[in-house]
């Protein structure tokens, strides 16, 4: 291991060792960041859910957005998938349906940065399956 | 390449490693692999989450998901579903006590809504056999801020401003005993951190150095610092080989880094830490007993003054803490002093952890602000007493403490509020009891402790308690007087006035906050002879209701001492003088004729 001989070495140490726990942090208080949930059921996974879901990661990571994307059952809205539930602090959550890339994208800029709405929101007739 | 989406974390605290968490771990190492998804997720080896009842417990992050119970047999289960296709493993979730319900993600556990983590802050968090992973959270930052910023009484002002209190029991203010040490000259002094941890079914100071050691080193280096030592040392019981391996690995790994040794951060400082074990005697954890054992003597106490702090670890100044208090420390620099004073009550800063255990649902490790009440403790963050029954005392403080009622419930959790109502603060340790425990066997329970533990120097302690423990003892067989009560209250007092440490001065805190919160009970035992809590076996009558019994002879037939007479098919009756108590005769009567009075 290599010494850590200042304050700057320890600064940028810890900067270095910090996304591999990034992921842990976040977990810890995720209603203070916008959380991701991918429908990943068997018939969101045949849809593509799963690339979708490390688009999200990847970007949002590589954009510097700090959030929480997990994966989550059946959403119930089999018909559109891959789906994506995002639920942005201190709001209730929004379900965006037929995600591809290019959506996805532009969930990520509008959306998660902005809060501005975008279109293929699926209307939400009941409680999402992890409340 | 793709990132890491989960981090399954399994708790490595000795509660879980005993039920197979090694054996779980590698087995999710095993899956994992098999179904390449060595990007996907992370396994995590943590120190404990303090749900130590449903152990071993895997949290999955970032979704919080708290499993229980797990066994290697679920682990495959986990990662088909949760990891690969998304859903939660329902039967192993937690299941809410009071609801029925499982819970799904840690967040919505009542057990840890109330809590607020500072010195179990990485315990569960982080792998604590990895430097990096401390040094993530912050850690070390503490040290260098303190090193390179600070003098090191500017560096002793923040800890006074803090109101960081001891957590070994005493509640001494930290920061006052670390200006003590600083004033004395010497050409060697010590940091010494106290892992005795002697109390009965504590283990606070075990799962923070096994779950978080390097917060400790940090802290007892900032000390150093600040008093002018180079040298620290930790005395930690044998019994306790997970945390020495945890500490050993964490000291190699910071002396590889150059965070312990010679001109840490390039500051010119120096700071080293060795481990001195100790056999496990209650008494060693008393400071002056603790340093005579380290010096190689007799683990036994002696008088104070001469303080630690101006003769202690071979006859140098010496700063004795707690390793709860000090794995505190860091946090206090890393966030200010006034940000931990906003913490807790006026008299009394920041959180305390507590091991709690007895009949409650939750048993664990918990950390709770100062001023938080016993009963948002037992029932919020315990769940409430086991099997639904009804709650008599719990007992802070161990075999210095004492036990506190009903009344007591809504008492705020401070050093000082505990000591008024009859008990302490202690180390942490808080015991529910429920109707079925006897509060005079409880009372004998940590008397015949103390008995065992008391080093036998002065003579207050050795005879004294001997003396109240054979006076219980003859109370719970059915042979005490009210004179014997008298005797309990003043022979207490005499070895509380008289005894020369710690351990004798509080001996007798259970006995007299017993007779004060149940005075009834004992009343009850010596006049009446009647343990209404059923446990003073000697006491217990069993008879016969004549209404009931068909005279069948079962009791009579299984009755090993022949205490049971009657006619066959008229009502029969237990002789007794002859009768032994061994519930034999309850145990096989088919007709509920036989109860105990
Ligand atoms: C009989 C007896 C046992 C003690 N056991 C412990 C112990 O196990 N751990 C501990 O930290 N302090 C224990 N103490 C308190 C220590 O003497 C000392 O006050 C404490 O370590 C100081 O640290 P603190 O100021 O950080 O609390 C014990 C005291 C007595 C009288
Ligand atoms: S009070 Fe008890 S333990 Fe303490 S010195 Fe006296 S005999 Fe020893
Ligand atoms: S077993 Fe019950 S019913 Fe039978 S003789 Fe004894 S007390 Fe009576």
């Amino acid at each position: 291991m290599a010494k850590i001989k200042s304050l700057a070495d320890l600064k940028n140490l810890r900067d270095n060792m910090k996304s591999g726990i990034d992921l842990r942090e976040r977990g810890d208080h995720p209603d203070a960041l916008p959380q991701v949930k991918v429908g990943m059921a068997t018939s969101g996974i045949a849809s593509g859910a799963k690339e979708i879901m490390n688009f999200m990661i990847d970007e949002l990571d590589k954009r510097g957005i700090p959030a929480v994307v997990t994966q989550t059952g059946d959403m119930g809205y089999c018909y559109a998938e891959p789906t994506i539930e995002v639920k942005l602090p201190g709001q209730d959550p929004v379900v965006f349906g037929y995600v591809n890339q290019a959506k996805a994208d532009e969930i990520i800029e509008k959306y998660i940065k902005n809060g501005e709405l975008v279109d293929g929101i699926l209307p939400v007739n009941f409680r999402s399956v992890n409340e | 390449m793709a990132k890491i989406k989960y981090h399954i974390l399994c708790c490595g605290g000795t509660g879980c490693h005993a039920s197979k968490s090694d054996v779980i771990m590698s087995r999710f190492n095993e899956v994992i692999n098999e179904k390449g998804l060595t990007s996907d997720a992370k396994v995590v080896a943590t120190g404990c989450f303090g749900f130590c009842e449903q152990g071993p417990i895997v949290k999955i992050l970032p979704d919080n998901t708290f499993y229980t119970r797990v066994t290697p047999e679920d682990v495959e289960e986990i990662i088909n579903e949760h990891i690969i296709k998304g859903r939660k493993v329902t039967r192993l979730l937690y299941t809410d006590p009071a609801k029925n319900e499982h819970i799904e993600d840690s967040k919505h556990m009542n057990f840890y809504k109330k809590q607020i983590r500072i010195a179990l802050r990485n315990c569960g968090f982080i792998d604590p056999e990895n430097i990096n992973e401390y040094i993530a959270r912050e850690g070390y930052e503490a040290l260098s801020k303190v090193l390179g910023e600070m003098t090191p009484q500017q560096a002793i002002e923040e800890v006074k401003l803090s109101g960081l209190r001891g957590r070994g029991g005493g509640g001494f203010p930290t920061g006052l005993k670390w200006e003590f040490a600083s004033k004395y000259q010497a050409d060697q002094k010590y940091v010494v951190c106290n892992a005795d941890e002697g109390d009965p079914g504590a283990f606070m100071d075990r799962s923070i150095l096994e779950g978080d050691p390097h917060s400790v080193l940090e802290a007892m280096e900032i000390c150093g610092y600040c008093i002018g030592a180079t040298k620290g040392l930790i005395y930690i019981r044998a019994e306790y080989p997970l945390a020495i391996h945890r500490l050993k690995v964490a000291i190699k790994q910071a002396r590889e880094v150059g965070l312990l040794g010679k001109d840490i951060l390039g500051t010119g400082f120096d700071f080293d830490v060795e481990l001195r074990y100790g056999a496990g005697a209650f008494v060693c954890g008393e400071e002056t007993a603790l340093i005579h054992s380290m010096e190689g003597h007799r683990g036994e106490p002696t008088v104070k003054p001469p303080f630690p702090a101006e003769s202690g670890y071979l006859k140098k100044p010496s700063n004795v803490n707690n390793v709860e208090t000090f794995a505190n420390i860091p946090v206090i620099f890393n966030k200010g002093a006034n940000w931990f004073n906003k913490i807790g009550t006026e008299r009394s800063k920041g959180t305390k952890v507590f091991a709690l255990a007895g009949k409650i649902n939750n048993v664990g490790l918990i950390e709770v602000p100062m001023g938080t009440t016993l009963r948002e403790v037992i029932y919020e963050i315990g769940g409430g007493i086991k099997g639904g029954k009804k709650f008599k005392a719990v007992q802070t403080g161990g075999p210095s403490g004492g036990c506190l009622t009903e009344k007591h419930l809504d008492v705020p959790i401070e050093y000082d509020t505990l000591i008024a109502a009859g008990s302490m603060m202690g180390s942490g340790g808080m015991i529910v009891m429920d109707e079925d425990n006897c509060m005079v066997s409880v009372a004998k329970f940590y008397l015949e402790f103390t008995v065992e533990e008391s080093c036998g120097k002065c003579t207050p302690c050795r005879i004294g308690n001997k003396r109240l423990h054979e006076i219980l003892d003859k109370i719970t067989k059915g042979h005490g007087t009210m004179e014997d009560l008298d005797k309990l209250k003043n022979l207490s007092q005499v070895i509380k006035d008289t005894a020369l440490c710690g351990l004798g001065q509080t001996s007798p805190n259970p006995v007299l906050s017993t007779i004060d919160n149940f005075w009834d009970e004992y009343v009850e035992h010596v006049t009446v002879k009647k343990c209404r809590a059923g446990v003073c076996t000697s006491m217990l009558k069993f008879v016969i209701d004549p209404e009931v019994c068909i005279g069948c002879t079962l009791c009579a037939r299984n009755c090993p001492v022949n205490a049971i007479t009657g006619e066959r098919k008229s009502p029969h009756q237990i002789n007794q003088d002859i009768c032994i108590k061994c519930g034999t005769c309850k145990e096989k009567c088919k007709f509920g004729a036989i109860s105990i009075k």
